[in-house]
C-alpha cells in the first residue's frame, strides 16, 4: 500500500510535509514488508541535526539490520518513542502511528526533489521484477 | 533420591575457620542429585539433537561447512602441542621447548603467502571479522604513515555484514558501491564514487553470489589510481584455492577464514582463525609479534616492530586451529588444494542446474562454489524462503542461508562444498524439488514445518523482542 499524499526517498522512507513546514518522516509498507517482523528501532535524539541521504537511524528485522535515511536534512523536533515499544505499529499503520521522526526541513527543494507516490509506486514494481 | 556421581571424599583438612552465622546456609544447597548414568544419558540425548557435517549434509552458503578431517583433530591434540603454554616462549629458556609451534606458525605463514600471493601474514586475528579489522587497520596505517587524509571505505552492496562493520570500528565512513546486472560491482558507478578521501575497497571475489566478478583487475586499478588499497574477503577462497591469486588481481590485503578454506571446526562462535596477508609495502604494519628464523635455523618471536598497528589479539592466534589447518594443506599439497576448488564449483553449478527449473535464478549464468536462487515463485503462493529452510530440517538437511544476499529477493543461498557425494547432492536435489511440488499442491505441508524436530516452529520475533539470557 502506498500512501498517496506522501513523498518517496528511493530507500523507501515516506515524508509528508504538514503545516508548518514539518515533515513527518516513516518507513513504507513496502519496505516493512520485505523486512520482516521488526525487532528493534534506533532513532536520534531530538534537537539532533540530519542530513538527507545520510543514516537517522536503524532499523533491525528478523531477517536484517538497514539503515534509515533521512529523506529530507534539517533539525529532528521529535521522535516517536512509541515505535521502539512497539514495532508492530510499523505494520498496522506505517503511514500514520507508524511514523518515526518529525524533521524542520532546512531546505524545501529537498522535499519536492522526492519522488511523488505514482513515481514510487512504478520505482517498486521495478523493483519487484 | 541421594543419587550421586561423584563421592567426595571426607576433607582431612582440620577446620578451625567459623564462620559468621549469617554466611551459613540453613538448609542444604538443591543440587541435582542425579547418578553418573543419568548424566551421561542426558547429555548424550542432547548430543543427538545436534546437527553438525559429521550428521548429515550442510549447505549454509558462504560459511563452507566442509567436512573436517579427522587426522587434523587427532594430530591438535597431540600433548606436545596441545599442553604448550602460551607464554612459553617469552620465558628465559622458553624457546627451545616451543620450537616445533613456532615452526608450525612461520611454515603455515610461508604457505598462506604462496597460497594467495601476499609477501608476509600474521596469523594472529581469531576470527574473519577480526581479521578484517587488522586488515582495514593496517590501511589506515598505512595512509597515514603517508599523512594520507583518507576518510572513506567502499563496498560492494552485496558484502557481507561484517565488511561495513569493520570499516566504521576502524573509524572510515562506509560507502556502498551497487551492483550491476550481471550481479558483480558496477564499475560505472565506482568510478563516479572515486576520490581522494578513498582509502580503500573491501571485496569479496568471488561474491556472495557465487559469481566471479570479471572486471575485478579493472576494480583494483581503479582504486590504486587514487592511491587506496583494494582488500580482498577471503570468505570464499575456497572456489579459487590453488587456481588463482588475489595478489595477481592487484588486492593488497587478504584475510582468510581457516575454517572456511583450509576445514578447521566452525560454527556456533568458533574458535575461528582470520590470518591477514599484506603485500611488501604494509608488512611493517603487521601486528607483533610475528615468527621469525634465525639464521641458525631456529625459531622466535619478534616483537621490536616500530610502525606496526600493535597487539589485536594475546598470545599467537587460535594456535589449535592454525594447527588444523596447516595439516590440512600439507595433507591435501598444491594438486589437492586445486581439487578442493575445482569439485566445490562442480558441486554448486551441479546443484544450480538440477534446481534451476524448480526455483527462480536471478543470476543464471555458471556459478563458482554456490548458487542463490530465490523463493518469489513460491512466495506467491504464501511459501517463503525461511519455509523450504523449515521443510529441508523435515528431510534431514541443514537449510541453506536465507535471505542474504539482501540484493536477491527471498534469497536462498546454497553452498555445497566440494566434500559432498553425488549422492547426497541428489537426495538434496530431490528434497528441494520435493518441496516446489508441495508449495504449489499443498504450501499448507510445506507452512507447517518442521514437524519432526523436538520443538516446532519457534516465535524469532519474540525471542529477539524479548531475549531472556537467563533461559539459556
Amino acid at each position: 500500500m502506498i500512501d498517496k499524499a506522501s513523498r518517496y526517498a528511493e530507500t523507501h522512507e515516506w515524508a509528508r510535509l504538514e503545516d508548518g513546514g514539518m515533515v513527518v518522516v516513516g518507513l513504507s509498507s513496502f519496505a516493512i514488508e520485505q523486512l520482516g517482523d521488526v525487532v528493534y528501532m534506533e532513532l536520534p535524539a531530538v534537537g539532533g541535526e540530519v542530513t538527507k541521504g545520510e543514516a537517522l537511524g536503524v532499523v533491525e528485522s528478523v531477517k536484517a539490520a538497514a539503515d534509515v535515511y533521512a529523506p529530507v536534512g534539517g533539525k529532528v523536533a521529535a521522535v516517536n518513542d512509541a515505535v521502539q515499544g512497539d514495532p508492530d505499529v510499523l505494520k498496522r499503520d506505517a503511514y500514520g502511528a507508524g511514523w518515526l521522526v518529525k524533521i524542520e526541513a532546512a531546505d524545501p527543494k529537498e522535499y519536492e526533489a522526492l519522488m511523488l507516490a505514482d513515481a514510487y509506486e512504478k520505482f517498486v514494481q521495478n523493483q519487484e521484477q | 533420591m541421594g543419587r550421586r556421581g561423584v563421592r567426595v571424599a571426607a576433607s582431612d583438612v582440620p577446620t578451625s575457620i567459623h564462620l559468621r552465622r549469617s554466611y551459613l546456609r540453613e538448609r542444604p544447597a538443591a543440587l541435582p542429585e542425579l547418578s553418573e548414568l543419568d548424566v551421561v544419558r542426558h547429555f548424550t540425548e542432547l548430543s543427538r539433537r545436534n546437527f553438525g557435517v559429521d550428521t548429515s549434509f550442510y549447505p549454509l552458503g558462504s560459511c563452507t561447512m566442509k567436512y573436517n578431517p579427522k587426522v587434523a583433530e587427532r594430530i591438535a591434540s597431540y600433548p606436545g602441542f596441545a599442553h604448550l603454554h602460551p607464554l612459553l616462549p617469552q620465558l628465559r629458556m622458553g624457546g627451545i621447548l616451543t620450537q616445533g609451534a613456532l615452526e608450525v606458525l612461520y611454515e603455515m605463514e610461508r604457505l598462506l603467502c604462496e597460497i594467495v600471493g601476499m609477501a608476509a601474514f600474521t596469523m594472529q586475528p581469531l576470527a574473519g571479522a577480526h581479521g578484517e579489522l587488522t586488515g582495514i587497520m593496517m590501511m589506515a596505517a598505512y595512509h597515514r604513515h603517508r599523512r594520507n587524509h583518507k576518510t572513506t571505505v567502499l563496498i560492494a552492496d552485496s558484502a557481507h555484514g561484517t565488511n561495513p562493520a569493520s570499516a566504521a570500528i576502524a573509524g572510515y565512513t562506509v560507502a556502498s558501491v551497487p551492483s550491476d546486472a550481471q550481479g558483480g560491482m558496477d564499475v560505472q558507478a565506482l568510478k563516479g564514487m572515486l576520490n581522494d578521501q578513498v582509502a580503500g575497497l573491501m571485496l569479496t571475489c568471488p561474491n556472495t553470489l557465487g559469481l566471479f566478478n570479471p572486471n575485478v583487475r579493472e576494480i583494483c586499478d581503479l582504486i590504486h589510481s587514487v592511491d587506496g588499497l583494494a582488500y580482498y574477503d577471503g570468505a570464499n577462497l575456497n572456489a579459487i584455492v590453488g587456481k588463482v591469486k588475489p595478489a595477481d588481481l592487484g588486492f593488497d590485503i587478504v584475510h582468510l577464514n581457516l575454517h572456511k578454506t583450509f576445514a578447521t571446526p566452525h560454527g556456533s562462535g568458533g574458535p575461528g582463525s582470520g590470518p591477514v596477508g599484506v603485500v611488501e609495502k604494509l608488512a611493517e604494519f603487521l601486528p607483533v609479534s610475528t615468527v621469525i628464523k634465525r639464521s641458525d635455523g631456529t625459531y622466535a618471536l619478534e616483537y621490536d616492530r616500530p610502525n606496526s598497528i600493535g597487539y589485536i589479539a594475546p598470545f599467537y592466534g587460535n594456535f589449535g586451529i592454525i594447527l588444523r589447518a596447516y595439516v590440512y594443506i600439507l595433507m591435501l599439497g598444491r594438486e589437492g588444494l586445486e581439487r578442493v576448488a575445482e569439485n566445490a564449483v562442480l558441486n554448486a553449478n551441479y546443484v544450480r542446474e538440477k534446481l534451476k527449473d524448480y526455483y527462480h535464478l536471478p543470476y543464471p549464468q555458471v556459478c563458482k562454489h554456490e548458487c542463490v536462487f530465490s523463493a518469489a515463485r513460491q512466495a506467491e503462493r504464501g511459501v517463503h524462503a525461511l519455509d523450504i529452510a523449515k521443510a529441508l530440517i523435515d528431510r534431514g538437511f541443514h537449510p541453506p542461508t536465507m535471505y542474504f544476499p539482501t540484493t536477491v529477493k527471498e534469497a536462498l543461498m546454497i553452498e555445497p562444498t566440494e566434500t559432498e557425494s553425488k549422492e547426497t547432492l541428489d537426495a538434496f536435489i530431490d528434497a528441494m524439488i520435493e518441496i516446489a511440488r508441495l508449495a504449489e499442491t499443498h504450501p499448507e505441508q510445506i507452512t507447517a514445518a518442521p514437524t519432526t524436530t523436538p520443538v516446532g516452529r519457534l516465535d524469532e520475533t519474540a525471542a529477539a523482542r524479548n531475549l531472556n539470557i537467563a533461559s539459556l
